[in-house]
């Protein structure tokens, strides 16, 4: 049995036909969209290496059923960029080495693209590490992840704060 | 993984009737499911996908009060709102300790309840286990176990109910609303899950078919709202199942106690409400040995199921600080480690 489904991937409509239910979120972006960028860690929602954004939240890709996310907007690490342009996240960890290896970074820099949009955090350390705790890191990289992530929080966060004054 | 039948019901009634064959599962977010389908651990020939269903993603306040949350409304969606997390601190308390944050955000109001133990033998498919394999037996009684029950349960099963949720919500006396076959029907929560007896595969009281189509508290549950907190003990600092956890709420005028609510988690094969502990409370003073005398009551009953009489003292000095908390307030903003029991600061309170 066959499925249709409608995607917006990285702003890019995506008409997908899926031979097989099984196929998740991750396997279908890996696998059948050479979307490489996000990452097969343990692939049962233990490691985070798999975030991305579906409808603008931060979830794991691989417990996801691609046939159930019909009409869903993804977004990706391949997405983040505008040309030549990074991210704010992107060049934050990049300033902080906000990794070793590199393996866990798309879903880390997805995890804290959500974390600075759902504004719960802010600019405290300890809420920032609190919720990116679902995103591990083997090299431990974790000091320079928070700061990166705290660096993006307040760029982001200036126009908003410019505006209300 | 095995494969399986994909159903999208576009109402309640189709799904109900899709659910109801035997080897059929409802698939709402999936964040426990398909974990236990990639390992071999839940074998359903057919998925009733619920995610595409009208009007099960909704809180809205009920006359006289209540809050009526739809069975699809995402765990972080609910601890964020607004007059939810006023009424019912402890229960966002207790939802933003469980998972990931990537985990919340997926993950749905009743998928969280009928979440399935986190036992490593039920998740090892070449381990004997009564609650995958009625019959099989039970390698946790001989294993590892120093994580297990130790209330409620039997020589079948010694696992434990994983959520943090459900231990304010069946304090709070929530109730969820069922569609079946027969129709609508109300189940308190502390009577969803039940304890392993000789049939721990039997894990609750939903009948085939059956979908919580919502979650209810009561108007007068928020009589806590000043005075209610959720601890949960953890192996590291976030994103790690309870080994111990309870959930503490007191109603206080002037220097008395006029009601109070108790229960534990971690400890059983379901949310443990503790009853005549509270019952301890009512019309004292809240101080150091009322709580401890709660707390003996609370665990009187408890006994190890092996390795793991630890976690009855643990949870003892658990109910002890969540009472001291609870009584102390709750506090304006969640602390930045939801429910954990230590403080952030050395020398400090624990998030007083």
């Amino acid at each position: 049995m066959s499925f249709s489904i409608s995607l917006a991937v990285n702003g890019v409509a995506r008409n997908v036909e899926l031979d097989d239910p099984r196929v998740t979120l991750l396997d279908l972006l890996r696998e059948r969209l050479d979307l490489p960028g996000t990452k097969k860690g343990c692939d049962r929602g233990q490691c985070g290496a798999c975030t991305i954004l579906v409808d603008g939240r931060r979830i794991n890709a691989c417990l996801a059923l691609a046939v159930s996310h019909d009409g869903a907007a993804i977004t990706t690490i391949e997405g983040l960029a505008h040309g030549d342009e990074l991210h704010p996240v992107q060049a934050a960890f990049i300033a902080h080495d906000g990794f070793q290896c590199g393996f866990c970074t798309p879903g880390q820099i997805m995890s804290a693209v959500g974390l600075i949009g759902e504004g719960q955090a802010g600019d405290d350390p300890e809420r920032i590490r609190e919720g990116m705790s679902g995103n591990l890191c083997r090299c431990a990289a974790y000091a320079g992840i928070t700061e990166a992530v705290l660096e993006a929080q307040r760029r982001l966060a200036a126009p908003e704060r410019e505006k209300a004054a | 993984m095995k494969n399986f039948e994909y159903v999208r019901p576009a109402t309640i009634p189709e799904a109900i009737a899709a659910a109801a064959q035997p080897g059929a599962a409802y698939l709402a977010a999936g964040t426990n499911l398909l974990d236990l389908m990639k390992g071999g651990v839940a074998r359903p020939e057919r998925l009733v996908d619920v995610t595409h269903l009208p009007e099960l993603d909704r809180i809205e306040r009920l006359p006289g009060g209540a809050l009526r949350i739809g069975a699809l409304v995402r765990n972080a969606d609910l601890a964020h709102d607004r007059a939810f997390a006023a009424a019912y601190p402890a229960v966002a308390e207790a939802l933003l300790s469980g998972a990931s944050a990537q985990l919340r955000n997926a993950a749905t109001v009743a998928g969280n309840l009928l979440q399935k133990t986190r036992c490593g033998y039920f998740y090892d498919i070449a381990s004997a286990c009564n609650r995958r394999e009625p019959g099989a037996g039970c390698d946790a009684r001989e294993g590892e176990n120093r994580q297990h029950a130790v209330l409620g349960w039997s020589e079948a099963c010694i696992a434990t109910h994983p959520s943090d949720f459900c231990v304010p919500l069946v304090a709070l006396d929530a109730v969820v609303e069922i569609e079946g076959r027969a129709g609508r029907r109300e189940v308190p929560v502390e009577a969803l899950h039940r304890l392993p007896g000789d049939a721990p595969a039997h894990e609750n009281t939903l009948e085939p078919g059956d979908l919580i189509v919502a979650l209810r508290l009561p108007a007068e549950a928020a009589r806590f709202a000043a005075h209610a907190r959720y601890l949960k003990v953890r192996e590291r600092t976030s994103y790690a199942f309870a080994v111990v956890s309870a959930a503490a709420a007191i109603d206080i005028a002037g220097n008395t106690v006029r009601a109070a609510r108790l229960a534990l988690g971690g400890v059983a094969a379901k949310p443990w409400r503790a009853r005549q502990a509270e019952a301890l409370l009512v019309g004292v003073t809240p101080d150091a040995a009322t709580f401890r005398a709660v707390a003996e009551a609370a665990l009187a009953e408890a006994r190890p199921s092996g390795d793991n009489a630890f976690k009855i003292e643990l949870a003892r000095r658990l109910v002890v600080r969540a009472l001291t908390l609870a009584a102390a307030g709750t506090p304006a903003r969640l602390p930045a480690l939801p429910a954990s029991p230590f403080a952030s600061q050395p020398g400090a309170l624990p998030h007083a």
